[in-house]
């Protein structure tokens, strides 16, 4: 049937284009990470193979730090768990959306879930349409961004230069205002969004820093739902 | 550094990175889950990009730059403008690239 195939593969170029913000920040990180790895000691092998099993960029730079100070593979571990538990919460924002999907389905997109994909899931999931097709498109091509920018880090850790040209280190910071943007439906998430923020920046600066963006959702959240309950009164 | 016991690191990453990304689409889909905690998780996509966007905005070189040499933050008006106007992804995004990347060629 060349008709399916033909809006499946427009599906696809359409999911393409509009998760580009995440390979414009994924490629140029995952480059950074790879010359890392590699200058801190790791493999070429277990450098790549990180961003295919692990495939979570702050908790992969810590570990490479961590490995760097000859730290134990239980604390490197644990550390990784406390960065990426913040995944625990868009997971949850995320699952009502998966009523009707099979465990294998569920399985599969779960592994895909960073903090960029969770963000545009969590844009496009509420409008109807949206298609699995799209859906698994966004999650593979963000890990297959992901590698090739380690590969390339990899391959080029021998002759690094400065690695800022265009605007690519800003291309993650512009999807997360536009995305921003759309999602700002009140004046009580505008007013989430700001303490939020706050939050984070001064964790941030606190010396918090594996656990600045969790504490700023859990802190801000409870806030949004205060306010409303105190609205209504 | 001993490759093997990496290797074996690594894997162990892989699992605790794995579970608390899967465990709540696994198990919380199918339940209805209490109306309090719907409200509290409605407010999470925003929180996350916030807590994200600000300090990517705001820190540089461990202290936050408010100074109009902070070119990412600058830039951040328009891009929100942008945004603001005309409700679209790409626009905004391109608005806020092509700022910076003409910034930068121009000085």
């Amino acid at each position: 049937m060349p008709a399916l195939k033909t809006t499946k593969l427009s599906l696809i170029s359409k999911a393409m284009i509009y998760t580009m913000p995440i390979y414009l920040g994924y490629v140029p990180i995952g480059f950074a990470y790879g010359v890392l790895a590699l200058k801190t000691g790791l493999s070429p092998v277990n450098t790549i193979l990180m961003s295919i099993i692990v495939f979570a960029g702050s908790a992969q730079f810590v570990a490479v730090g961590l490995f760097a100070l000859g730290l134990t593979p239980v604390s490197v571990i644990m550390t990784t768990f406390i960065v990426n538990l913040r995944h625990l919460l868009m997971s949850a924002s995320l699952s009502v959306f998966f009523k009707n999907w099979n465990n294998i389905q569920k399985a599969l997109f779960s592994f895909h879930l960073t903090d960029e994909t969770f963000v545009l899931h969590s844009v496009k999931f509420p409008k109807r349409n949206y298609s699995k097709t799209e859906i698994f498109t966004t999650n593979i091509s963000t890990q297959i961004s992901w590698i090739f920018g380690t590969v390339l880090g990899v391959l080029a850790s021998e002759l690094i230069t400065d690695i800022k040209p265009f605007a690519l280190d800003y291309a993650l910071a512009t999807m997360f205002m536009g995305l921003l943007i759309i999602q700002l439906k009140n004046y009580i998430q505008l007013f989430v969004a700001i303490i939020s923020g706050t939050l984070a920046v001064w964790f941030l600066l606190a010396g918090l820093d594996k656990w600045n963006v969790i504490l700023a959702i859990i802190i801000s959240a409870t806030i949004g739902v205060l306010v409303e309950e105190w609205i209504k009164k | 550094m001993d490759q093997e016991i990496i290797f074996y690191t690594m894997l162990g990453m892989a699992v605790v990175t794995y579970i608390p990304r899967l465990l709540p689409i696994m198990f919380l889909a199918s339940r209805s889950l209490p109306n309090y905690l719907i409200r509290w998780l409605s407010y999470v996509p925003i929180s996350v990009l916030s807590a994200m966007l600000l300090p990517e905005l705001l820190i540089k070189q461990d202290a936050v730059d408010f100074s109009l040499s902070n070119i990412f933050l600058l830039t951040a008006v328009p891009t929100l403008l942008v945004g603001w106007l005309t409700k679209s992804l790409y626009l905004t995004v391109l608005t806020g690239m092509f700022i910076i990347a003409a910034y930068r060629y121009f000085y």
